[in-house]
């Protein structure tokens, strides 16, 4: 069975507050359990602090998987425990790019001025994976990872253990450009990571005048988010990446507006930090 | 069908909102993607064509020197471009599916992808009065 929390769900910048006290305010993080115990960390936003907490002092490896290095998905991880623990092997995989490479990348957010700790101070012993890498496994998990229609080089993550899939695609605008979306399968950016998923955690940061303002931001609407869900057929779809200015009563509206505008044959679920989900045998 | 690889669905994207003619290929050739301004030149429409293989839209247009000559196939930018992952310039004639004969330059380059991944080639190509 492959258990997942979601630890951060919005997007963007941070959000606390009392208006997003439901949803959560804590930028990207799902965390990713299997069988055997391997652990799984799908980017890390201000909410892989709490995850790092949380983890049991027995785990000697965690796989930190990046699906790009914009600050809501890396801010976590100079406060992501298990970094300052000896003892630990911390595997981070990220995206490669033409010119340096991902240690090098991390290194300008993790060292002076902007962090005060350098990357090569911290106590566990880590190592950095360049992808996409294709195919690839980690502990009982086999991955897929694959470039996807973000600003910046951004891959999305497929993993799958015991028969169920989970596809993380939480900056996503696979509408860009596109005149018609959804497109066919084949022109859909992403269409071959969550084909068929048992969950999608996917973009869904902007109702439809917002994105209108914002193409070619990296995000998706509301109405895309579930049109590419649709057309991708999977069984539960995750929208994700809230927009830090929508507060959980508009997120309520948008989504309920949605799911009853396209009446979905998949489950809905909205990204609320701290909801599980259960996966698989 | 296989999914695209994204810097190929990002330059469909790009090509389909541009005035310049633009042909699309994968690595084997295959002709993935041309835009409306190409559809006007080629004489053929992508919504009626889909994909064709290199065997199939490289006899098409019947390319010729300005002597008249038929050009080898191995001359072509978008064929040079794409065997050896360099760019490539040159003008001929061809004879659109319209039956039309037309005057144009094309220049063509490799698309290389993010880790160096080799995905195809692209061409850009003009009408040009003699």
């Amino acid at each position: 069975m492959m258990s997942v929390t979601l630890w951060g769900t919005r997007g963007s910048l941070a959000a606390p507050g009392p208006e997003t006290a439901r949803y959560g305010g804590n930028t990207s993080c799902v965390a990713v359990e299997g069988r055997l115990g391997s652990v799984l960390v799908l980017d890390a936003g201000t909410g892989v602090r709490r995850l790092g907490v949380s983890l049991p002092t027995s785990l000697k490896r965690v796989d930190i998987l990046l699906t790009h290095l914009h600050m809501d998905h890396i801010i976590g991880l100079g406060f992501f425990a298990l970094l300052r623990r000896e003892g630990v092997d911390v595997h981070i995989w990220g995206p490669t790019s033409t010119t340096l490479s991902l240690r090098s990348r991390l290194n300008r957010y993790l060292s002076p001025p902007l962090f005060p700790v350098f990357l090569r101070d911290l106590e566990a012993q880590v190592t950095f994976h360049e992808v996409p890498a294709g195919h690839f496994e980690i502990g009982e998990f086999e991955i897929t990872s694959a470039l996807v229609c973000h600003p910046d080089p951004t891959v999305g993550y497929r993993v799958c253990s015991d028969g169920a899939v989970l596809t993380y695609l939480p900056d996503h605008e696979p509408a860009l450009g596109s005149m018609q979306f959804p497109l066919s399968d084949d022109w859909t950016s992403g269409h071959a990571l969550a084909a068929g998923a048992d969950l999608l955690i996917h973009d869904a940061q902007y109702n439809r005048e917002e994105y209108e303002a914002r193409v070619g931001w990296g995000h998706s609407s509301f109405d895309q988010a579930f049109a590419f869900a649709a057309l991708t057929e999977v069984k539960h779809f995750v929208p994700f990446h809230h927009d830090p200015s929508h507060s959980d009563d508009e997120l309520d509206f948008w989504i309920t507006e949605a799911t009853a505008a396209i009446r979905p044959l998949f489950a809905v679920t909205p990204g609320i930090e701290g909801t599980k989900f259960a996966l698989g045998r | 069908m296989s999914q695209k690889e994204i810097e190929i669905i990002l330059a469909r994207h790009l090509a389909s909102y541009l005035a310049m003619p633009i042909l699309i290929v994968d690595t084997e050739g295959t002709l993935l993607y041309y835009n409306e301004p190409a559809e006007e030149i080629l004489g053929m429409r992508y919504t009626d064509t889909g994909e064709m293989r290199a065997s199939e839209w490289g006899v098409l247009f019947k390319p010729t020197s300005d002597e008249g000559e038929p050009l080898a196939p191995e001359r072509l930018p978008l064929v040079v471009a794409l065997a050896e992952r360099q760019p490539a310039r040159g003008s001929f004639w061809i004879r659109g599916l319209d039956n039309v004969l037309r005057h144009i330059d094309i220049a063509a380059f490799p698309l290389v992808g993010q880790a160096d991944r080799y995905l195809g080639a692209l061409a850009m190509f003009w009408e040009v009065e003699l």
